[in-house]
């Protein structure tokens, strides 16, 4: 199996212990995982804002990066989607078609096609809050939607149930969106720090000492929202708890 | 004509704590109430897509259905009026009331005859419009639009209603008790009702098949309004017809539901023709609607039935207010809508969402909302009507994502701190994160440092 790490723009920059644990995650996965050395972002940024012109030549690097890949891995649901959904500045070639459709969320990745259910090496012995992105939630379709009529699943928490001495509690507004947005963030600024600020605070009421996530933008606003507010909530990304972080 | 500026107009609503932590928790409450009831029903997602298709048909159909229902309702006795826009349904209404010597109007709620802002035509013109739906009242007394398309004062607590109703409707200003307040409204409003010349109402659903207006009501002031002066009027946007008669129940079983999270509407009032020696008009209006019909990426917004489930769910919405959009739709339907009437005012609207896709999901016709949120952003960015600043970061970050090396220059600032990154990192507005946010500590080394020192065979 040929996988390539695509580690985002804002993981590479600020967390990269998000991407190390991925990596590492994959590896101990049986997976042989290559990491292309010229990948810089997917183009969400541009997109996002609707600035198709300025996002093709990123678009472009991005599948030249990863062609040839069956399968192009990354620890961010937002971006996953917005190469599967709105890749779209750059010319549709067969090969940016096949690059989109190999291109899977990392909780996917393990649930859907590692098809792992077992972490012998994780154990987390902690109170935790899931926070499901929204393009994981509702694009990539990882859980159940609290708006739509259909039984329970959560390929996240099919994951981390298996980490030892983990606990889940669940705030009362499990997956309203915590008001990242991308350029939301800055450009609405008030609306989506109050977002944030009633999200970390939704998930201290429910008792969480975590806060655990698949995408760390998310997570990135909402410590920072957390940080100001002087809360002693702690987040992690969903790799390095399956990869055997202990805090 | 001037931006709306979303963003400020929303950090004036979150200033207000009382009426913000109010806003949001009320319309929640209408979230969940709509959640738990849609759970009753398994066959819910299947009359969604029911529901969608039945109105996909009609609109790309609709021509034919609206002669249809022409057909009938004037073989009914109704007489049938095209109106094209705005100002000549507001022309239409003025007319027939003046044919009629009616100088007073009872209306019901209707957002069109505020698209078409009709009430400040007719009233410059001598006619007394009375709205009568206790919401639309409370804001027509108060001289502001709705905020919110079926609750319109949402965005008021009851003390609000109060001093609105003492200055107004002359109600003791330290009552603000629910019952007191409605009733008191209530008995103003009955006496006009027997004195008004005509009345007024919208359409939740036209049937083709029937020629029949179908009214969904909780208050019963549609069925006064229409029954009791001599001349009803009706104004319809063409995009409310459905075929059959049949094909109402399914958006019967939905519209409340998701509206309000009840089964259904106290009343749901089928106006077919006039009574005996009294006349009923019916005002088609268009008003853009065929214009956007034929808009490939945004005809969808028109299978709308205006429940509010989109409003209702919006994270943004709750904490800004209807009134922030400066428009007559707001919320994710708005965002989508508002565009078309004029795409330079509204052009800020497009971005006062995350593109979470809550609204999409809670829509009883499965309008892909926040899909064509995504694609106004591209045509406001095509038609130069981004902010310069936010067109200037989109240019940087363009050429720097573009080029690795650039790309690192910008992010191997090593131990520097994120103030010595470039600014698209942070989307050129690095005060607007820090304002109420810490920023990120910038690590020793990046991800791909990391690698080249741990892992590259090079």
């Amino acid at each position: 199996m040929k996988v390539a790490l695509f580690v985002p723009c804002y993981v590479d920059a600020f967390f990269p212990e998000v991407g190390i644990a991925t990596l590492e995650l994959l590896e101990r996965l049986g997976v042989e995982v290559a990491y292309p050395l010229e990948q810089t972002c997917c183009g969400q940024p541009m997109g996002n804002s609707g600035c198709e012109k300025e996002a093709a030549a990123t678009e472009a690097l991005f599948v030249k990066n990863f062609a040839g890949f069956e399968y192009v891995v990354t620890p961010s649901g937002s971006c996953t989607h917005h190469v599967r959904e709105n890749l779209t500045a750059v010319r549709q070639t067969k090969q940016t078609k096949e690059v989109r459709k190999a291109t899977y969320e990392l909780v996917e990745f393990v649930h859907d096609v590692l098809k792992v259910r077992e972490f012998p090496w994780a154990e987390f012995p902690h109170t935790v809050g899931l926070h499901n992105g929204c393009a994981s939630l509702r694009a990539l379709h990882t859980a159940k939607m609290s708006e739509i009529n259909e039984p329970f699943f959560s390929k996240p928490i099919d994951l981390l149930s298996k980490v030892k001495g983990i606990r889940f509690v669940t705030p009362r507004r499990p997956d309203e969106c915590c008001g990242f947005g991308g350029t939301f963030s800055v450009f609405e600024e008030p609306v989506s720090a109050k977002m944030g600020y009633d999200k970390v605070m939704d998930h201290q009421k429910a008792g969480a000492e975590y806060i655990v996530s698949a995408d760390m933008s998310c997570l990135m606003h909402q410590r920072g929202c957390a940080e100001r507010m002087g809360l002693p909530i702690k987040f992690i990304h969903i790799a390095q708890i399956l990869n055997g972080a202990r805090a | 004509m001037k931006r709306i500026d979303h963003a400020e107009a929303s950090s004036k609503f979150i200033k207000a704590k009382d009426h913000l932590d109010f806003h949001d928790q009320r319309l929640w409450d209408l979230r969940q109430k709509r959640d738990r009831e849609s759970e009753h029903i398994p066959e819910w997602e299947e009359l969604r897509a029911l529901a969608s298709a039945i109105k996909e048909h009609t609109l790309t159909h609709l021509a034919d259905y609206l002669e249809e229902f022409e057909r009938k309702a004037t073989a009914n006795g109704a007489h049938v009026h095209w109106a094209k826009d705005a100002a000549e349904h507001n022309q239409f209404v003025f007319d027939i009331m003046c044919a009629h010597g009616a100088k007073t109007l009872v209306k019901a709620k209707s957002m069109l005859t505020d698209e078409c802002e009709m009430r400040p035509f007719l009233e410059n013109r001598g006619i007394d419009v009375m709205e009568t739906d206790l919401g639309e009242r409370i804001q027509q007394l108060d001289n502001e639009p709705p905020s919110h398309i079926v609750v319109p004062a949402v965005h008021k607590l009851r003390t609000d209603v109060a001093r609105v109703f003492a200055q107004t409707i002359g109600t003791d200003p330290k009552n603000s008790d629910v019952h007191y307040l409605a009733e008191s409204q209530r008995q103003h409003t009955r006496p006009y009702f027997l004195k008004a010349d005509a009345g007024m109402t919208g359409a939740n659903f036209a049937v083709a098949e029937t020629g029949t207006v179908v009214v969904c009501t909780n208050e019963g002031n549609a069925d006064l309004s229409v029954n009791l002066p001599s001349l009803y009027i009706a104004s319809i946007g063409v995009e409310k017809i459905i075929p059959k008669i049949e094909h109402l129940g399914v958006f019967v079983r939905m519209l409340s539901r998701s509206a309000l999270g009840s089964p259904i509407t106290q009343l749901t009032s089928h106006f077919r023709a006039p009574r005996d020696g009294t006349e009923m008009h019916i005002i088609l209006v268009d008003n853009g609607r065929s214009e956007r019909l034929g808009m490939p990426d945004f005809w969808y917004s028109l299978k709308c039935i205006r429940c509010g489930a989109c409003m209702n769910t919006c994270p943004v919405y709750r904490r800004s207010g209807g009134l922030s959009y400066g428009a007559t739709y707001s919320g994710p339907i708005g965002v989508i809508i508002d565009p078309t009437f004029n795409l330079r005012k509204y052009s800020s609207l497009p971005f006062a969402s995350t593109l979470n896709g809550s609204c999409t999901s809670v829509c009883p016709v499965k309008i892909n909302i926040h899909e064509q949120i995504y694609k106004w952003r591209q045509v406001i960015a095509e038609r130069a009507q981004l902010p310069f600043v936010k067109q200037e970061a989109m240019q940087v970050a363009g050429k720097v994502l573009a080029n690795p090396k650039l790309y690192r220059a910008a992010v191997e600032t090593a131990g520097a701190g994120i103030e010595h990154l470039p600014r698209f990192m942070m989307y050129n507005r690095l005060n607007a994160w820090g304002r109420q946010r810490e920023v990120p500590a910038a690590p020793a080394l990046t991800f791909r440092q990391w690698y080249l020192k741990n892992r590259s065979k090079q």
